[in-house]
C-alpha cells in the first residue's frame, strides 16, 4: 500500500498544495531532474575530456592482495587514495577516496555479508606511463596508466572494461566554506585540515581555484530547503565498455529490461522513493535502489556493483566504433552520487552465471522462505473487520481456491499506531489467528518505520526514552508527515535500534499476535508527506552521518530488523517472512519485494515482466507485482490474465487500493471464478518446483525467475526479450497481457533443445518463435526437453495442508532421450536444514531408459510421508514394459498407460517414498 | 507410505427413526452404494472405465471423474460423503480429506491425518433443529403480521385510490371555477388599467411642459452667458471659446465648425439661437463650471462631467402594464407587490425638485376601480393556489402508487417511514423507497448514502434486496450506494450496517413483509437425516 494516496491527500491537501495532484499519473512535478540536484547537474556539466587527474606511480604500494596509489588532480592539487583489490572468483574491487578528507566520507556497512575474500595481485611491468598487474586468471590483466589517470582491465589483447577512460573522474572534496574559512583556520581546527591546507600552499601557484557553483552549500527544492552543512561532496566515474550493445539492472525503474541510452534525457536515478501512481517507461526512481548492472555479450557477461547508498545516478550511452575493420558497439556507463566513497566491484564473469554467484559472494543470496510463502496471497487496503477476514477466509473454501496467507492493511490498527490492533474492529485478534491456524493458513500485519508522536504509544515513549530517532538538523527529534499524522523515524542505522526493533515482534510485546502472523514493511523509503520527494530532509541525522549518505539504505535497514524479530520470536528456529517497498543490494536476505503502487491496468501487467527480471538478476528473486492492479480498477480480464501470469511469479499477491471495488476471485461471475481458481491451482501443483528453485536461489544466488539470455548466453536473439521468461531452466512462461487477445509469438529458445507445453504435452523445436492461439484458459508454458519437474497433484486449501501428499513426476526428454530434475523436501518453515540437515535433496535422471532417484546431500537426514504418486514421461516410445527397483534390490511391475499421439507415459503408482533411492527401468 | 485400504465404512444412518447399518465404501453416499458393488470390477460413473474393485479408494486416481477415490484425496475432481448422523449430511471436495482439518461433524473425513476431532454432530443437529425452530416460529409469527400488513396495504390502496378519484373529480371542478374568476378578473382590469394609463398620460404632459420650460430659461441663460459682449448676438468667435462643443473631437473648435453650430451665420441673435442650442446643449458647459473642464485635458474625458441628460427615471410604468398583460400567469406575483402602488421614484432621492418626478396620487375614481380589480384578482389568485395544492396531492398519491411495494403491496407500510440504526460512530437511517443516510454522532453534516434505486435480490426472491444509489460522490470514487437486504423478522428495525467496500454500504434490514409462508409442521418435525 501506498503513496500518498486520495484520502491521505484529502486529508492534507490543505497543508501540503503542492504535494499532491489529482491527476491519474505521476506528478513529476513533485520529483528532482538530474537538472534540479544540484550535485547530478554539477556533474553532468563535465563533459568527456582529457581527465585532470594523474597516478602517482612513486606512490604505489602493493602487498599481497591491495595495491595503493594515490591520484592527484592537476587543477586543483587534491589527492586522492586508490585501492585496488583481486577478489576471490574473478572480482576486482576499486576504492577511491580522498588521500586526507577534512572528515571521514561514509562507507556503507552491513551490506556486504564479509570482508570479500581477496588473492594476490602480481604486477608484471611496470614504467614511468603506468603499470600491469595480473588478475590470475587466464590471460586477464588491470593495466594502470599514470597520465592521465585510466584503468583498462584486459583479457588477452582484448579490453573488457576501461575505467575513466572518458575523464569523467570527478571526486568533490571535502572543504571548508568559503565565508567561514579564515574563522575555521583561526580556531586552528584539525591537523589533517591544517597539513591539507599547507600542502595546497606550497603549490598554490599552480592551483585553479575552483568556482563556487550554486548549490553547494544550500539547496532548494520546491519550499524544502537543504542546509549541506559539509558542501560539496559528490562523486562520478565513467566505466566504458567496448563491444557491449545490452546493459541490464540497476532496480527499481517501471522500464525495460535492457537498459535504453541516456543521451539528451534523465539518466536512471537511484533514490528510493514513495512515488504515487509511477509512470511506466521511465527512469525516474521508485522505492529501491539496487546500483548493480551486467553488460552482456554473446562471449562474456560482466558486472558492476557501485556500493554507494547515496542518491545516485546513471547516465548510459551507446555508440558505434570502427574497430578492426568492423563496426562495433560500445556502452558507456557513468555513475554519479551525492556523496560517500568510490567503491566498485568489477564482476569479470565470463558467464551470467559466474556473475550472478559473484555478486552473491559479496552480498549473500536470496533468504529461503517458508514454503507457504510462496503459494497465493490474498490482500486489499483493508478487509475492514475480523467478521470481514473470516467471510473472505470462508469465501476461498466455498468456492474451492486456496490461498495461505490473508493480508491486513494500515486500517487494522488502533489509529496508524503499528503493533497494536483496532479495539473496535479487531478486538480479538488471537481469535482471529487462531481461526486461521485452524485451517492451516496465516496472516500479515503491515508494520511501517514512521511512529505516531504520541506520548500514550508505548513504542513512541520506547524510542523516545531510548533516544532512537533519528534527529532534525538542528538536532531535535526529527518529525515529518505520514498515516498517523505526525510521526517520528526510528534510526534503524542504528544497531541498537534494530536490535530493540526485533524485540517489539514477541508475542508477549506485539500482543495478540501468534506464530502464523507475519510482516510487512512498507513506507520505508522513507515516506514522509510533506518532506522534499515526500521522503526525509537529506540534512536529517543519523547519528554523526547526514541522511543523504545513508538514505538508499534505510529500507533494507528496516526489512532487516523486522526479520530478525521474527526469527528471535521463534527462538531461532522459524524462518521469516517479511515483504518490503524500499530495499537496497543486499535486501534479498531479508525477504521478498514487491513493485509498489502499480495500476490496474495491461501496461503495467506487462511491465510486471521486466521489473520482477531486472530484480532478480541482481539478487533478489522473491519479487511480484500486486495482482488486479493496486490503483483503479481492472476489468474480470485484466484481473484473470493477471492472475494467470502472476501464478508464475516469485511473490504472487493480489492487493487493490481502498477505494476500488472489492475483488476477491468470486465477485465476477462463475466463469471467471473458474479461470481464477485454476491459475490459483496450477500454481499450487508447481510449489515443489517453486521450493527448490528457492532452495536453490538461497544456495546459489541464482534467480528464481530468469530472462532467457541468462540460460541461452551466446543467443542474441533472447538479449532483449521481456514478455516471456523462465523459473529456473526449466520452465519458459509467456503470460498473456493483451486485452482481447487471440494468441501469443512465443520464441522457444535453444537450438536442438525441444519444448512442451505443459498443457497439452505437445512437442516444439526449440530456437523458433512459436504462434499459439489462446483463449481465457490459456497460460502459455513450456516444459524444457531434458527436464524431470515434480509436483504435486492434490491442490488443497492451503500448501500445509498438503504437506504429506505424493509427487508426481513429469520427465520430459530431450532429442537424446533423457532428462534431470532435482526435489527438495524439508519441513517447509525452520531452519533446521541450515542448522540440523534435515532435509531431503535428491537428484532425478533420466537416461538410457532408467529413472532413477539418488541422493545429492548424504549429509543430511530428513523423512517425510510424500511418496511419488505417477511419472509421467513426456516424449518417450512405449516401452513394453515398466519395473521399479527399490533400494532393498526389491523389483515390482508398474502399470502404465500410453498416449501414442502425445508420446505421453504414465506410470501408476509407484508408491516409493520421495526420499528414498530406488530406480525405473523401461523396456 | 499413506495408502488407503479399502476401508467398508460403517456408518448410521437415521432414517424414519430406524437405525440401519449399511456398508459401502468410505465417502460413498448411500444413494450411491449400489454401484460400489464389493469384490466385482467398478467402473467409473462416468464409464470410461472399469477397474478391479481393489483400485477402489486405493490413493490412485484411475476415474477422470473421480468416482473410484470417494474416501481419498487422491481426485482432484471427487468428492467425500460425511453421513454426518445428528445432522445433515453433505459432500466435502475430496481435497479436505486428512488435511488435518475437521470438516465432517462426525470427523470421518480425517482417518488418517493424526488431525484430533471431536464428532460434533449432534450438538451441531441441536443447534439447527433450535435455530429452525426459532427461524419458524419468527416466520410464523411475521407471515401472519405480513398477512396483517397486506391487508392493511390492500386497504390503504383502495383508500389512496378512492381518495386520488374523488379529487380528481374535485379538481374539475376547481379548474372551472378558477377560469370563470379569470374570466371577472379580467373584466375588471381593464377599466383599471385604462384609467390608469389616464393618469399616467397626464402626468406625462405635465411633465413634458416643465421640461420645454426649463429648457427655455436655460438657453436664455446661456445666451447671456455666450455673449460675452453683450452685443445681443452670439458670434463665432464668442461659441470658440467653448472648444468642449468641438463637433469632431479633435480638440479645436475651427471657424467653420463653429459657424456650422450657428446655422452657417456669423452670429445669431437671441430668437433664433434655438437652432444652435438644440446642436450645442448636449456637450455646452457652463463657463460657471468651464475652470474644473478646462484643467481636463482629453477631450473625451470632458463627456464625464456632462449632465446626465436622461430627463427622466428608468422605471416607465407604462412598460410594466404592457408585459403585465402580455402574460399574466407568470407576472402575477409582482403585480401582488406593486400594483396597485403609484409608480415608484427610487431614481430621484438627489434631485432638487423631486415633485417634478414624482406622480401625483390617483384620483378616487381611479383607486376605487383599482380596489375592484385587486379582489378579483385574490379570489383568482386564492382559486389558483388551491388547485396547485390539490395537484400537488395527487401528484404525491400518483406517486406513492406508482411504487413496487412487492406482490401483494407487503411493503407498503415501509413508505414514508424511517428506521435509525446508531453505531460507535455514526447514525445510519434508512428511510424505504426514498434515502439512506449516515450522520456522524458528534457532529458533522449527513451524507447521502444512495437514493432509492430499485428492487435488487436475485432473480428468484427479487424483493430480498434494495438498491439505493447515486448518493454523495466518494472523493475520486464513485457516488455512495447501498444495497439493503431484507430478512424476515418479527419487528421492522435495521439490524447492522457495513461498507464492504469504499462507499458500497450494506445494511441488514427485518420486516415481517419478506417472511414466508412456513413450512407445514411435520416437515420441521422429521428433517430427514437430522
Amino acid at each position: 500500500m501506498a503513496a500518498p494516496t486520495d484520502r491521505m491527500g484529502l486529508l492534507l491537501v490543505a497543508l501540503l498544495p503542492v504535494l499532491f495532484s489529482i491527476a491519474d499519473a505521476v506528478d513529476r512535478s513533485n520529483f528532482k531532474t538530474c537538472d534540479q540536484s544540484a550535485f547530478c547537474k554539477r556533474q553532468r556539466d563535465v563533459k568527456p575530456g582529457q581527465s585532470p587527474y594523474r597516478a602517482l606511480l612513486e606512490t604505489m604500494e602493493l602487498s599481497e592482495a591491495r595495491l595503493t596509489l594515490q591520484l592527484i588532480n592537476d587543477n586543483n592539487k587534491v589527492r586522492l587514495l586508490l585501492e585496488l583489490y583481486r577478489l576471490q572468483g574473478n572480482m576486482t574491487r576499486v576504492r577511491i577516496n580522498e588521500l586526507k578528507p577534512l572528515r571521514p566520507r561514509y562507507e556503507v556497512p552491513d551490506v556486504l555479508i564479509q570482508e570479500p575474500p581477496t588473492e594476490s595481485l602480481l604486477l608484471l611491468e611496470r614504467d614511468e606511463h603506468g603499470m600491469v598487474l595480473s588478475l590470475g586468471v587466464d590471460d586477464q590483466r588491470l593495466i594502470i596508466n599514470a597520465r592521465p589517470f585510466r584503468l583498462d582491465i584486459m583479457d588477452g589483447p582484448k579490453v573488457l572494461l576501461s575505467l575513466n577512460s572518458r575523464g569523467l573522474l570527478v571526486f568533490e572534496h571535502l572543504r571548508l566554506r568559503k565565508d567561514t574559512k579564515t574563522e575555521a583556520d583561526a580556531e586552528g581546527v584539525e591537523n589533517d585540515v591544517e597539513q591539507n591546507e599547507a600542502e595546497k600552499v606550497e603549490e598554490v601557484e599552480e592551483v585553479t581555484e575552483e568556482e563556487e557553483q550554486p548549490g553547494m552549500w544550500e539547496e532548494t527544492f520546491k519550499s524544502h530547503s537543504d542546509a549541506k552543512p559539509s558542501g560539496p561532496s559528490s562523486i562520478s566515474l565513467d566505466f566504458s565498455f567496448p563491444g557491449v550493445d545490452h546493459v541490464y539492472g540497476i532496480p527499481e525503474h517501471a522500464d525495460s529490461l535492457k537498459l535504453r541510452t541516456t543521451d539528451g534525457g534523465e539518466p536512471y536515478r537511484l533514490y528510493n522513493l514513495d512515488v504515487f501512481q509511477y509512470e511506466l517507461y521511465n527512469p525516474m526512481a521508485l522505492y529501491g535502489a539496487v546500483p548493480v548492472l551486467l553488460s552482456h555479450t554473446a562471449e562474456r557477461t560482466m558486472g558492476l556493483f557501485w556500493l554507494n547508498a547515496a542518491e545516485t545516478w546513471v547516465d548510459i550511452s551507446s555508440s558505434r566504433a570502427v574497430q578492426g575493420g568492423g563496426d562495433a558497439p560500445q556502452t558507456d556507463v557513468r555513475w554519479i552520487s551525492e556523496s560517500g566513497i568510490i567503491d566498485v566491484f568489477i564482476m569479470l564473469g565470463p558467464r551470467p552465471t559466474d556473475v550472478i554467484s559473484q555478486y552473491a559472494s559479496l552480498t549473500g543470496t536470496q533468504s529461503f522462505p517458508p514454503l507457504s510463502a510462496l503459494a497465493y496471497h490474498q490482500c486489499r487496503w483493508n478487509y475492514n473487520d475480523q467478521e470481514d477476514v473470516q467471510a473472505v477466509d470462508n469465501g476461498f473454501d466455498e468456492y474451492d481456491i486456496p490461498y495461505d496467507f490473508i493480508w491486513l492493511d494500515i486500517e487494522h490498527t488502533d489509529g496508524k499506531r503499528y503493533f497494536t490492533w483496532d479495539p473496535n474492529k479487531f478486538s480479538q485478534p488471537r481469535e482471529m489467528l487462531q481461526n486461521l491456524k485452524d485451517k492451516k493458513r496465516k496472516m500479515v500485519t503491515i508494520v511501517d518505520p514512521h511512529i505516531k508522536v504520541d506520548s500514550s504509544y508505548k513504542i513512541h515513549k520506547e524510542i523516545r526514552s531510548k533516544d532512537f530517532y533519528i534527529k532534525n538538523k538542528d538536532g531535535g527529534d526529527y518529525e515529518g508527515w505520514c498515516w498517523p499524522g505526525n510521526a517520528g523515524y526510528p534510526d534503524f542505522t542504528n544497531p541498537e535500534m534494530r536490535a530493540w526493533w526485533a524485540t517489539m515482534f514477541a508475542y508477549d510485546q506485539y500482543e495478540g499476535t501468534m506464530d502464523n502472523l507475519y510482516t510487512w514493511n512498507d513506507m520505508n523509503e522513507p515516506s514522509v508527506f510533506n518532506g522534499p520527494e515526500v521522503t526525509m530532509h537529506k540534512d536529517a541525522l543519523h547519528g554523526g552521518w547526514e541522511h543523504r549518505d545513508v538514505h538508499n539504505l534505510y529500507g533494507f535497514y528496516v526489512q532487516m530488523a523486522t526479520a530478525q524479530g521474527l526469527i528471535q520470536r521463534s527462538g531461532g528456529v522459524e524462518r521469516p517472512f517479511v515483504l518490503t517497498r524500499a530495499f537496497f543490494a543486499g535486501s534479498q536476505r531479508y525477504g521478498a519485494v514487491w513493485t509498489g503502487d502499480n495500476a490496474a491496468e495491461w501496461g503495467h501487467l506487462k511491465m510486471s515482466i521486466p521489473m520482477c527480471l531486472s530484480l532478480g538478476l541482481v539478487g533478489i528473486s522473491f519479487c511480484g507485482a500486486d495482482v488486479g492492479g493496486f490503483f483503479k480498477t481492472p476489468s474480470p480480464e485484466l484481473l484473470v490474465r493477471w492472475y494467470q501470469a502472476g501464478a508464475y511469479q516469485p511473490f504472487f499477491r493480489a492487493h487493490a487500493h481502498l477505494d476500488t471495488p472489492r475483488r476477491e476471485p468470486w465477485l465476477f461471475g462463475p466463469e471467471n471464478t473458474a479461470l481464477i481458481r485454476e491459475a490459483v491451482r496450477q500454481r499450487y501443483t508447481l510449489l515443489p518446483y517453486w521450493y527448490q528453485l528457492f532452495y536453490n536461489a538461497h544456495r546459489t544466488g541464482q534467480p528464481v525467475m530468469r530472462p532467457l539470455w541468462l540460460e541461452y548466453p551466446g543467443d542474441p536473439a533472447t538479449f532483449a526479450i521481456e514478455d516471456e521468461f523462465l523459473l529456473g531452466k526449466d520452465l519458459l512462461v509467456h503470460p498473456v497481457t493483451d486485452e482481447g487477445s487471440h494468441g501469443v509469438t512465443a520464441f522457444l529458445p535453444g537450438e536442438g533443445e525441444v519444448w512442451y507445453d505443459v498443457h497439452t504435452y505437445k512437442k516444439h523445436q526449440g530456437n523458433l518463435n512459436l504462434y499459439i492461439p489462446v483463449t481465457m484458459n490459456s497460460i502459455p508454458v513450456f516444459q524444457r526437453g531434458g527436464s524431470i519437474i515434480t509436483r504435486k497433484e492434490r491442490v488443497r486449501r492451503s500448501s500445509s495442508c498438503m504437506e504429506d501428499d505424493p509427487y508426481t513426476l513429469y520427465v520430459a526428454v530431450n532429442a537424446q532421450g533423457t532428462a534431470e530434475g532435482e526435489l527438495y523436501i524439508d519441513d517447509g518453515h525452520t531452519f533446521n536444514y541450515e542448522k540440523q540437515n534435515q532435509f531431503i535433496h535428491r537428484r532425478l535422471t533420466f537416461t538410457e531408459g532408467s529413472l532413477s532417484s539418488s541422493n545429492l546431500s548424504p549429509d543430511s537426514q530428513f523423512s517425510t510421508a510424500s511418496w511419488v504418486e505417477k511419472v509421467i514421461f513426456i516424449g518417450v516410445p512405449k516401452p513394453s514394459a515398466a519395473t521399479l527397483r527399490t533400494a532393498d534390490g526389491a523389483e515390482s511391475p508398474l502399470e502404465f498407460e500410453f498416449d501414442p499421439a502425445s508420446e505421453l507415459l504414465a506410470l501408476r503408482k509407484p508408491g516409493v517414498n520421495a526420499g528414498a533411492d530406488w530406480t525405473i527401468h523401461l523396456r | 507410505m499413506s495408502c488407503a485400504y479399502l476401508l467398508l465404512a460403517l456408518s448410521l444412518s437415521v432414517c424414519l427413526g430406524y437405525a440401519v447399518e449399511v456398508q459401502r465404501p468410505r465417502g460413498v453416499p448411500l444413494s450411491k452404494r449400489q454401484f460400489y458393488e464389493e469384490n466385482k470390477p467398478f467402473t467409473c460413473l462416468d464409464g470410461s472405465r472399469t477397474i478391479p474393485f481393489d483400485r477402489v479408494n486405493d490413493d490412485y486416481c484411475d476415474c477422470k471423474d473421480g468416482s473410484d477415490e470417494p474416501g481419498t484425496a487422491a481426485c482432484p475432481n471427487g468428492s467425500f460423503h460425511c453421513t454426518n448422523a445428528g445432522y445433515k449430511p453433505s459432500f466435502i471436495p475430496s481435497s479436505r480429506i486428512n488435511d488435518g482439518i475437521c470438516d465432517c461433524c462426525d470427523t470421518t473425513d480425517e482417518y488418517n491425518s493424526g488431525a484430533t476431532c471431536q464428532n460434533t454432530c449432534r450438538e451441531m443437529g441441536r443447534q439447527e433443529r433450535e435455530l429452525l425452530q426459532k427461524q419458524a416460529e419468527i416466520a410464523k409469527e411475521g407471515f401472519l403480521l405480513k398477512q396483517q400488513l397486506i391487508n392493511e396495504a390492500k386497504r390503504q390502496q383502495e383508500e389512496k385510490q378512492g381518495k386520488l378519484s374523488e379529487m380528481q373529480t374535485n379538481r374539475k371542478t376547481m379548474e372551472d371555477k378558477l377560469e370563470a374568476l379569470r374570466t371577472v378578473k379580467e373584466v375588471a382590469e381593464q377599466p383599471e388599467k385604462e384609467a390608469k394609463e389616464r393618469h399616467l398620460k397626464a402626468w406625462e404632459d405635465q411633465k413634458a411642459i416643465i421640461h420645454a420650460e426649463k429648457d427655455k430659461a436655460k438657453m436664455a441663460e446661456v445666451f447671456l452667458e455666450l455673449d460675452d459682449d453683450e452685443d445681443g448676438y452670439v458670434s463665432v468667435a464668442e461659441l470658440q471659446s467653448h472648444s468642449e462643443l468641438d463637433p469632431d473631437s479633435d480638440g479645436a473648435l475651427t471657424e467653420v465648425e463653429a459657424q456650422g453650430l450657428l446655422g452657417g451665420v456669423d452670429k445669431v441673435d437671441a430668437s433664433s439661437f434655438e437652432t444652435a442650442w438644440v446642436s450645442i446643449k448636449e456637450k455646452y458647459i457652463s463657463e460657471s463650471q468651464a475652470d474644473s473642464a478646462a484643467v481636463d485635458p482629453p477631450a473625451e474625458e470632458t463627456r464625464q462631467p456632462v449632465p446626465d441628460n436622461e430627463p427622466y427615471p428608468e422605471d416607465d410604468p407604462v412598460d410594466e402594464e404592457d408585459e403585465n398583460e402580455d402574460d399574466d400567469e407568470d407576472e402575477e406575483d409582482y403585480r401582488d407587490e406593486d400594483g396597485d402602488k403609484p409608480p415608484p421614484s427610487v431614481h430621484t432621492p438627489e434631485k432638487s425638485e423631486p415633485d417634478e418626478d414624482a406622480m401625483p396620487p390617483y384620483d378616487a375614481h381611479t383607486k376605487a376601480l383599482i380596489d375592484a380589480a385587486q379582489k378579483t384578482r385574490d379570489d383568482f389568485d386564492e382559486a389558483e393556489r388551491a388547485l396547485r395544492e390539490v395537484d400537488d396531492q395527487i401528484k404525491s398519491i400518483e406517486k406513492e402508487l406508482s411504487f413496487d411495494f412487492g406482490p401483494s403491496g407487503e411493503f407498503t407500510h415501509l413508505y414514508s417511514q424511517c428506521y435509525e440504526l446508531s453505531t460507535s460512530e455514526y447514525v445510519y437511517k434508512l428511510c424505504p423507497f426514498n434515502r439512506v443516510s449516515q450522520k456522524p454522532k458528534y457532529g458533522g453534516s449527513e451524507t447521502n448514502l444512495g437514493s432509492w434505486g430499485s428492487w435488487a435480490g436475485p432473480e428468484d426472491s427479487l424483493y430480498s434486496a434494495m438498491k439505493y444509489d447515486h448518493g454523495t460522490g466518494c472523493w475520486q470514487g464513485p457516488n455512495r450506494s447501498t444495497t439493503v437486504k431484507l430478512t424476515c423478522g418479527k419487528e421492522t428495525v435495521v439490524m447492522s450496517t457495513s461498507e464492504p467496500s469504499r462507499c458500497e454500504y450494506l445494511m441488514e434490514f427485518t420486516t415481517p413483509a419478506v417472511c414466508q409462508e412456513p413450512l407445514p409442521d411435520h416437515v420441521l418435525h422429521d428433517p430427514g437425516e437430522l
